[in-house]
């Protein structure tokens, strides 16, 4: 699976166009970590255990929409944009949403 | 009394621990900023891409990060807010925290040869209605890199 956020794909073409597929995750650390954060946010910098959130909500929203990109039977996705959201403080929501899309390989 | 005693030392405390991680983190980045100066170019914003060469490799490549500024930021701003103009102490979280971003991401892209439309999101993990709280911001900067065949 190819993801670009890009309009084509340099050394492919687009065959056919499957339609919008989108993932988006919503995730929060447990209270520990929160905790832990917010003595660090007294005395600034960064905050690790949020930005592993940030991983691994980005990983898992771009996984959903290859997911649902593969059942279209796609083997691209082009124009992906991220979009976040805070929904409470301490959890972060993902979105990604891209263009499906069938590529073939340009020959020669 | 004792109350703005309290304040004081928490105020000299975070002045402290604050300004000297943020000059370690500004070495930091200029260190890595020149190491990478001549490695992958990256472009903002064309999103239509034509070469000739073969192409290897096409892949998205992100870069995040979660940056807080500290309590004695926060009251300086809130001081500065008063009288409005440049929040400075503030400014510099973000620049950090933009850069930092942008560097994550160049540093994933490893032997690519262009990375091509990146954008940068962010969004404020705090509460930002509550008036104690200090921000925090989250940053994700992600483009498309592209690696040529030799």
């Amino acid at each position: 699976m190819i993801v670009t956020n890009i309009e084509s794909v340099p050394g492919m073409r687009i065959k056919a166009q499957c339609g919008m597929v989108s993932g988006s995750t919503v995730r929060a650390k447990n209270v520990f970590k929160d905790i832990g954060a917010g003595f660090k946010n007294v005395i600034g910098g960064e905050l690790k255990a949020y930005t592993e959130l940030l991983k691994e909500a980005r990983d898992e929203a771009i996984n959903r929409m290859i997911e649902q990109a593969k059942k279209l039977k796609a083997n691209g996705v082009i124009n992906v944009r991220l979009a976040t959201s805070s929904v409470s403080s301490g959890a972060a929501e993902v979105y990604a949403y891209g263009t499906a899309v069938e590529l073939e390989k340009i020959e020669g | 009394m004792a109350d703005i005693f309290g304040l004081l030392v928490i105020l000299v405390i975070t002045w402290l621990i604050g300004s000297r991680i943020e000059k370690n983190h500004y070495k930091k980045i200029k260190e890595r900023e020149i190491r990478l100066i001549k490695k992958p170019i990256i472009t903002y914003g064309a999103k239509r891409f034509k070469t000739n060469k073969p192409i290897k490799s096409v892949e998205l490549v992100t870069g995040e990060v979660v940056i807080s500024g500290d309590y004695f930021k926060k009251f300086a701003a809130d001081i500065k807010n008063f009288f409005g103009g440049r929040l400075t102490s503030y400014e510099s979280v973000m620049d950090r925290g933009r850069r930092e971003a942008i560097l994550r991401m160049r540093e994933k892209a490893g032997n690519a040869n262009i990375i091509v439309n990146t954008k940068i999101e962010s969004l404020m993990v705090n509460n930002i209605y509550h008036p104690q709280s200090v921000p925090q911001c989250a940053i994700i900067a992600y483009g498309t890199a592209i690696t040529y065949d030799k």
